[in-house]
């Protein structure tokens, strides 16, 4: 029957959440009503092999076979698998239509389909790093390409034609000569049948032919179903008998229960029992925190029930962990040498002889993800067998961590990959699930653990809390000979070892060691700092503080000297050229082989000047009124970003405008990339004005979003723009995601220096302007 | 025995009646279009129409609408073609997406009270609902769309 029919379909996961269906057209007529974006010429290449990405050396790889991805049934549908979690970044529409496009499917008749967790049949369904397109774009059209040669190979052995006589189009395979056609679905049963071609011989579609990649004009997927109100999110799973969970956490890192009353949640109408959960001890990696659940017949039952709980807790070590003391430590370490990670000439006598030294310290508070959607999952635990189904950014890592936990095999477990109500790399961590796994399998039934607001705060894993010191020498020409640089920040590495005091490469690869500037002498290090709490990924993760900091210390030197702060940017990054990291150890390039994915200052001023042209930096604004710039590179993409704030006398500020131009390499949908860095200005906003996480008696302060606030759209900017840098032959893709964040903040500060002569150094800016 | 119109059907509940609606539709109905982000009313990703006003589904009880007319995002229209839904759609406003079905609800709200509302009417009137992807700019547009014709 069915040409490349999937086996492994989503076991159980039709009957209950809608999430694949027919895919929507939606052709985009709307566009024009937002800010505009440059559309490159497409250029790609239609050689596989022209770059390496880091794709292989990711768990469990790459599998590029199109009988795992690819199915054709006879009556035409073809449907296509979305091995990566959907939380808001197009990748669902994205990577199936690179598929579709390289084997000539008609969009319309494909229908996606959401992979479980299994990376020994997909490959890495890690959905992080800004790496999607990155490492999937040649992969999706090698599979895409596979499927179309073995359609045509069947329709030409039908004919009698050889097969370079025939060629598929559009949904079909025709042969010109004859002017014969056979749709896809009349030769799925052959088509299935014919051997695999090699990847080495595989042709991939010249560009100029594409249909939909680059052009930006399909909706998502999803589409449809959002605007109903069916997509379906991890909340939305219903099983038949499933029991509804809230869970009392220790409010400390590091602490545990010690012991409870249930009788007052028990009289709540609705719940139906109480009971521990196993925690497990810091740093407890993904493990669950444990605590006591409270499970009723709904959601609104199990909050009364566990309001209603007495509990006491141990706290443990990190009881007295408070903010403001925490900042003093990491200040103190800052004003002093630390571990040396990259060293250039000599940066110490250089700070000495320099005509001018400029020293800023910058601080950046905790933050948290506040995804829309709590973390949340169900479990379906009967015997050796577990059936999860919950947002999560890691299937393949769930489906492990779930087996480690309730000590069954892997293949026992099956995790379906629900929409995510958005992610951040919150949703990297499974702890939720494994909450769920450990409820489910003790009450003998399928229960779903939904997270509050309150405690998604209060026990997340937090953004880390850095000081990031910066000295730069100047000699008497005003150039910049000098640059010490001192990061002092909690690891993530702390959520999984004890006695983590230093960054691990990958933080410190991003923006600290992989500083751009054209400068002689150079010393970056990095000071102890234990954590107190749990650390985390967040979307474009210590690129944060890194970007705030080196950016601001570009707006004080232009300051300093009396200098255009673009053209001071310009300076600093210097002659065209790849950037040489001899220096560093272990250098962290995003995962990526650096011959691929250099540091090229030649893209990063490519950016600069993009967003000053189309930003029109150098224009007059009003009285009050401000511009800043800002450029960094991370996830191996380049951008820069222009912001125009408004200051009025009360010192509440609006944003008329913001310009952000990306070099992101060649790119399958600019349509979503707009997207992402519209967004991404919003949460680099709301970062800036108002994100903080503080501790007290080691407990988060805040609860929800009215104390921990996040930008709406009366305070959001009043036009975004997005500028695309179109790619040069053969330049591979780079990540969107997560870039778009850092640069937001520092040309916020600068732009706000610009109108009120006021230089922030620590975030957020809260009531700093006001008075 | 509490009585409640949920788009067009009628539903009852003699349960908790301070049980909050949004639970009673999502768990005990099984609509679960309506969506929880905060549980205090701070971020309207619950919204939906009681009679012909936008509330929180959060915080109002199943008490609170006894004898009322509830509309969530799966009854706004028969095929999903609300001015608002076919505008969300042509600007393809959404990111994650889970905000949307709040969003959609505060804006057909919105346009009940006010056919013609100006850009900083809208932006007022939406500061009610977050979206953490930020696709602000995107709603502020399709919301414009939707009041001028789709």
């Amino acid at each position: 029957m069915n040409f490349i029919d999937n086996p492994k379909k989503l076991r159980g996961f039709e009957k209950h959440v809608r999430i694949e269906k027919v895919s929507r057209r939606s052709i985009l007529k709307g566009l024009g009503v937002t800010g505009g974006f440059v559309l490159a010429a497409p250029v790609m290449s239609r050689q596989a092999f022209a770059y390496e990405t880091g794709a292989g050396k990711m768990p469990h790889g790459v599998v590029v076979d199109p009988r795992v991805f690819v199915a054709v049934a006879p009556d035409g549908i073809v449907t296509i698998v979305a091995h990566r979690s959907e939380m808001g970044t197009g990748v669902r529409t994205s990577l199936p239509l690179i598929v579709a496009e390289e084997m000539e499917a008609n969009w319309s008749r494909v229908k996606v389909q959401q992979a479980h967790g299994d990376e020994v049949m997909y490959g890495n369904q890690d959905t992080d790093g800004s790496r999607s397109t990155r490492h999937y774009l040649i992969p999706m059209r090698q599979i895409g390409a596979s499927a179309r040669i073995m359609l045509e190979q069947a329709a030409a052995k039908r004919w009698g034609v050889p097969a370079t006589e025939v060629k598929a189009v559009n949904h079909e395979v025709v042969h010109g000569a004859s002017g014969r056609k056979l749709g896809f679905g009349e030769l799925a049963a052959d088509a299935a049948k014919e051997s695999l071609p090699s990847v080495d011989s595989l042709k991939l579609k010249d560009p100029k032919d594409f249909r939909y990649l680059t052009k930006g004009q399909i909706g998502i997927v999803d589409l449809h179903d959002i605007t109903t109100g069916k997509a379906g999110y991890g909340a939305d799973v219903r099983l038949p008998g499933m029991k509804y969970a809230v869970i009392a956490r220790p409010p400390v890192t590091g602490g545990k229960l010690v012991s409870f009353d249930p009788a007052d949640a028990m009289k709540v109408s609705g719940v139906e029992k109480v009971m521990e959960v196993r925690g497990w001890p810091w740093p407890s990696k993904f493990q669950p925190l444990g605590g006591v659940a409270v499970i009723a017949r709904n959601t609104g039952a199990a909050i009364k029930g566990r309001d209603a709980l007495k509990i006491v807790w141990d706290d443990g070590p990190n009881g007295k962990y408070e903010s403001v003391a925490y900042r003093k430590e990491l200040e103190e370490a800052a004003r002093k040498p630390g571990l040396v990670v990259r060293k250039e000439g000599d940066a110490d006598a250089a700070l000495k002889s320099a005509d001018k030294v400029i020293v800023g310290e910058y601080y950046v508070p905790h933050l948290a993800h506040v995804s829309m959607e709590p973390p949340v999952a169900v479990a379906d635990v009967k015997g050796d067998k577990a059936e999860i189904w919950a947002p999560v950014q890691s299937p393949g890592g769930t489906r492990e961590d779930v087996a480690k936990t309730l000590g069954i095999p892997e293949q026992n477990v099956t995790v379906n990959v629900t929409l995510l109500g958005g992610g951040f790399g919150r949703k990297s961590k499974c702890d939720y699930a494994l909450e769920a796994a450990l409820l489910s399998k003790e009450l003998g039934a399928p229960v779903k653990v939904q997270w509050t607001r309150e405690d998604d705060l209060h026990n997340g894993f937090l953004h880390t809390v850095s000081v990031e010191r910066i000295e730069a020498g100047l000699d008497k020409s005003g150039k910049v000979i000098a640059w010490r640089h001192r990061s002092v920040a909690p690891s993530i590495a702390s959520t999984f070892a004890a006695g983590t005091v230093h960054q691990a490469s990958f933080e410190l690869g991003m923006g600290l060691v992989d500083m751009p500037f054209e400068i002689a002498n150079v010393s970056c290090e990095n000071p102890e700092a234990a954590a107190r709490t749990r650390i985390g990924w967040f979307r474009s993760v210590s690129n944060i503080p890194r970007a705030f900091a080196v950016q601001s210390m570009v707006g004080e030197i232009a300051q300093a000297i009396g200098r255009d702060q673009k053209d001071m940017l310009l300076e600093l990054i210097g002659s065209p050229r790849i950037v040489k990291l001899t220096s560093v150890k272990d250098l962290w390039n995003y995962g990526e082989p650096y011959d691929s994915y250099p540091i090229d200052t030649a893209r990063l001023r490519k950016v600069v000047e993009l967003v000053a042209d189309k930003g029109e930096w150098g224009r007059q604004v009003p009285k009050g009124h401000g511009l800043g710039i800002a450029a960094h590179r991370s996830f191996v993409s380049y951008i820069a970003t222009i912001v125009e704030v408004a200051v009025d006398d009360k010192g509440k500020l609006t944003i008329p405008r913001v310009d952000t131009a990306i070099d992101c390499g060649t790119f399958v949908n600019p349509e979503r990339i707009q997207s992402q860095i519209e967004g991404a200005a919003i949460m680099g906003l709301s970062l800036a004005k108002y994100g903080e996480i503080t501790f007290k008696d080691g407990k988060v302060q805040q609860k929800n979003y009215d104390d921990f606030p996040v930008i709406r759209m009366d305070e959001s900017p009043l036009l975004t723009n997005v500028h695309i840098v179109p790619p040069g032959p053969d330049t591979p893709p780079s990540g969107v995601g997560e870039p778009g964040v850092p640069p937001f903040a520092p040309a916020l500060i600068n732009a706000i220096f610009a109108a009120t002569g006021k230089r922030i150094r620590s975030l957020p800016i809260g009531k700093q302007l006001e008075a | 025995m509490i009585k409640i119109k949920i788009n067009g059907q009628e539903q009852s509940w003699d349960g908790d009646p301070d049980l909050p609606l949004l639970w009673f539709l999502r768990d005990e109905v099984g609509l679960t279009g309506t969506k929880f982000g905060c549980g205090q009313a701070l971020c309207g990703a619950c919204t939906v129409i009681v009679d012909k006003e936008a509330v929180r589904a959060c915080i109002t009880s199943v008490n609170d609408v006894a004898g009322r007319e509830v509309t969530t995002i799966e009854g706004l229209h028969p095929n999903g073609d609300h001015p608002v839904q076919k505008a969300w759609r042509q600007v393809n406003v959404p990111q994650c997406g889970f905000c949307q079905a709040g969003q959609i609800m505060q804006a057909a709200a919105l346009l009940m009270d006010n056919a013609k509302p100006s850009h900083d009417q809208i932006r007022q009137a939406m500061a009610g609902n977050i979206c953490r992807c930020g696709c602000y700019q995107r709603i502020e547009n399709a919301v414009h769309l939707a009041s001028t014709g789709v």
